[in-house]
């Protein structure tokens, strides 16, 4: 089998977005084009509103990923969890799709025997170790976040200790909304490490608004360029397209 | 896919008939026994035997616990987790949900155990666990998630057992599941690869857990933190060499840890009794100078000559006992023979 690469959008928010695209058709966007979009809402005492909560599962539902919503403190846990079940979801469709192709359309790893699922299994997590995975995480640094964001930038050190452990590659880049003068701004480039986030993040100021829609369109785009940028260094990056499981 | 709609999903109410789609077992719920991130555990009715029931809307959790599970069968001899018993699929109104059934582990958990029973349990349940690990290890495995919430002690001779495998990982792959307090990347003291070793940290923070039943958070975190937390804590003070050197990552096996956890029980009791009995003897100011730097085998010696006396000592107070119980009889008898 083919291992290319994961591709993953991790959205840390606390809420509803209030400016742009609809984030919801942003996130089915990249789905089409094979990143899956998971989505992090970040409790304090407070209780997250209906609303904000109907968005955050409607994002990653329609961007085929894995949604949680957790206090504060349990945030690095969480990031990483979210993370993997999300890596495993979209492997599993990866194989289920083969499973397909040899046995015929109506057969999917739930049809199989649970004797058999075994082996199957063992296949998944073989690539969940081994398979090439960019993480591009996306922050919200609206008011509301200020005082978590110390927190935000532990969870995601925590995760790159978590899945630098793996022995497949990983590359990480980070980005706020709403930036500076831009909707979106770029903190940190494709990296294997996260460590080199802590000197900027302490440096952040937060704005009023949540863009959330405009910031998964431009974490997209980003995507694209890298994609070109590599294709003329002739690369093969075939990427997986998520089978909805 | 949120964690809590995950767990209304598997709520199977008390008295709910569950019938396998494939091998057509039928199971009786009887009530729920706990339930963590990766689904809940029900005991359930057999025929007329308890069993546990594990059930997942996460059918690949559920396949990957069954795979270590078969795996730990392969190992003869061993208790290393719960026996697996069957796995299937659960059809009903909403779909299907994967379930496996495994062997009932009754029992106190960790905590409970100990605080019943007394702290003296801990050094004879952390040699069991030890044991056990070892034996996980050499078979190629990591237990990952290591935590008091996982162990639980069977009677009626106590004997430890880990119940949750869902952390189980391949030795040199990625830790698959943790919990914050017992993991070494947590404190900033290793990485999250599945080696010996991260097992042997969660077994360090497990005995440091016993003095802090409420645990604590991290502050400053490495290993000054951790090193501090013990070395306030009287209790600890016992276990303390054995602790630091599982922090800090240098035991190679569970083996050794085990070795040197027998050597510090010993020396510890060995010194509360020089504290409580005063001696001159030569032997017992040998025993008090020597320092944790001796060698091995000064070590060795002096609990074996610690070892001779207490037999002497033995045989003494039983001399004694005898002794008195046939004056005793004597004593009925003369007074017998007056009456």
């Amino acid at each position: 089998m083919k291992t290319g690469t994961l591709k993953q959008i991790l959205l840390i928010t606390d809420g509803c977005s209030n400016q742009g695209d609809d984030p919801i058709a942003m996130a089915a966007l990249a789905k089409e084009q094979g990143i899956t979009v998971n989505v992090i809402g970040v409790m304090d005492q407070d209780v997250i509103d209906e609303q904000g909560l109907k968005e955050i599962e409607g994002i990653s539902l329609a961007g085929g990923g894995v949604s949680q919503v957790v206090y504060a403190h349990k945030l690095s846990q969480t990031v990483q969890m979210v993370t993997r079940k999300a890596m495993t979801q979209t492997l599993q469709g990866v194989v289920n799709k083969e499973l397909q192709q040899i046995l015929g359309r109506s057969h999917t790893l739930e049809d199989l025997p649970p004797e058999k699922r075994g082996e199957v299994m063992e296949v998944v997590d073989e690539l969940g170790e081994t398979v090439e995975l960019e993480v591009l995480i996306l922050v919200d640094t609206s008011a509301s976040m200020k005082q978590k964001l110390p927190t935000v930038k532990e969870a995601l050190l925590d995760l790159s200790l978590s899945l630098n452990a793996r022995s497949g590659e990983n590359r990480f880049s980070v980005f706020v909304f709403p930036g500076k003068k831009n909707e979106v701004d770029k903190l940190l480039d494709w990296t294997p490490r996260l460590e080199s986030l802590t000197g900027v993040f302490s440096k952040l100021t937060t704005g009023g608004i949540t863009p959330t829609g405009p910031a998964i369109n431009e974490a997209l785009q980003y995507f694209k360029k890298k994609r070109s940028l590599r294709s003329l260094l002739s690369r093969d990056d075939e990427s997986f397209y998520e089978e909805s499981v | 896919m949120m964690n809590h709609s995950m767990k209304n999903q598997c709520n199977v109410k008390p008295g709910t008939i569950i019938q396998g789609k494939w091998h057509k077992e039928r199971y009786t719920i009887l009530k729920e026994l706990g339930f963590g991130a990766n689904g809940i555990v029900y005991l359930a009715r057999r025929h007329h035997e308890y069993v546990a029931l594990k059930m997942s809307d996460n059918g690949m959790s559920i396949t990957s616990e069954v795979n270590v599970l078969k795996s730990f069968a392969k190992v003869q001899g061993s208790a290393l987790g719960p026996s697996l018993l069957d796995v299937d699929d659960w059809e009903h109104n909403n779909g299907q949900i994967s379930f496996y059934v495994m062997e009932y582990i009754q029992g106190p958990g960790f905590m409970d155990f100990i605080e019943q029973k007394g702290p003296s349990w801990l050094p004879v349940l952390l040699l069991q666990l030890l044991s056990d690990l070892e034996k996980l290890h050499c078979n190629g495995w990591v237990f990952g998630d290591l935590k008091p919430e996982n162990l639980i002690v069977t009677g009626p001779s106590p004997r430890i057992r880990c119940i949750d495998v869902g952390g189980t990982t391949i030795k040199g792959r990625a830790i698959k599941e943790f919990t914050e307090f017992y993991d070494r990347g947590y404190w900033g003291l290793g990485s999250r690869k599945a080696d010996p070793g991260y097992d042997l940290f969660a077994v360090a923070m497990i005995i440091i857990h016993t003095a802090y039943p409420k645990r604590f958070t991290k502050t400053t975190g490495g290993i000054l933190q951790l090193r501090n937390q013990v070395k306030q804590s009287k209790a600890l003070h016992k276990f303390e060499g054995v602790i630091i050197q599982a922090l800090e990552g240098r035991y190679q096996s569970a083996e050794e840890m085990r070795n040197d956890l027998i050597k510090s029980t010993s020396r510890h009791n060995g010194n509360s009794r020089t504290a409580t009995r005063q001696s001159n003897t030569k032997n017992n100011g040998n025993r008090q100078t020597m320092t944790r730097q001796t060698q091995q085998a000064g070590r060795v010696s002096a609990s074996r000559q610690l070892q001779q006396k207490r037999q002497k000592k033995g045989g003494f107070v039983e001399t004694l006992i005898l002794t008195m119980v046939i004056l005793l009889f004597y004593a009925f008898y003369i007074f017998g023979q007056l009456i």
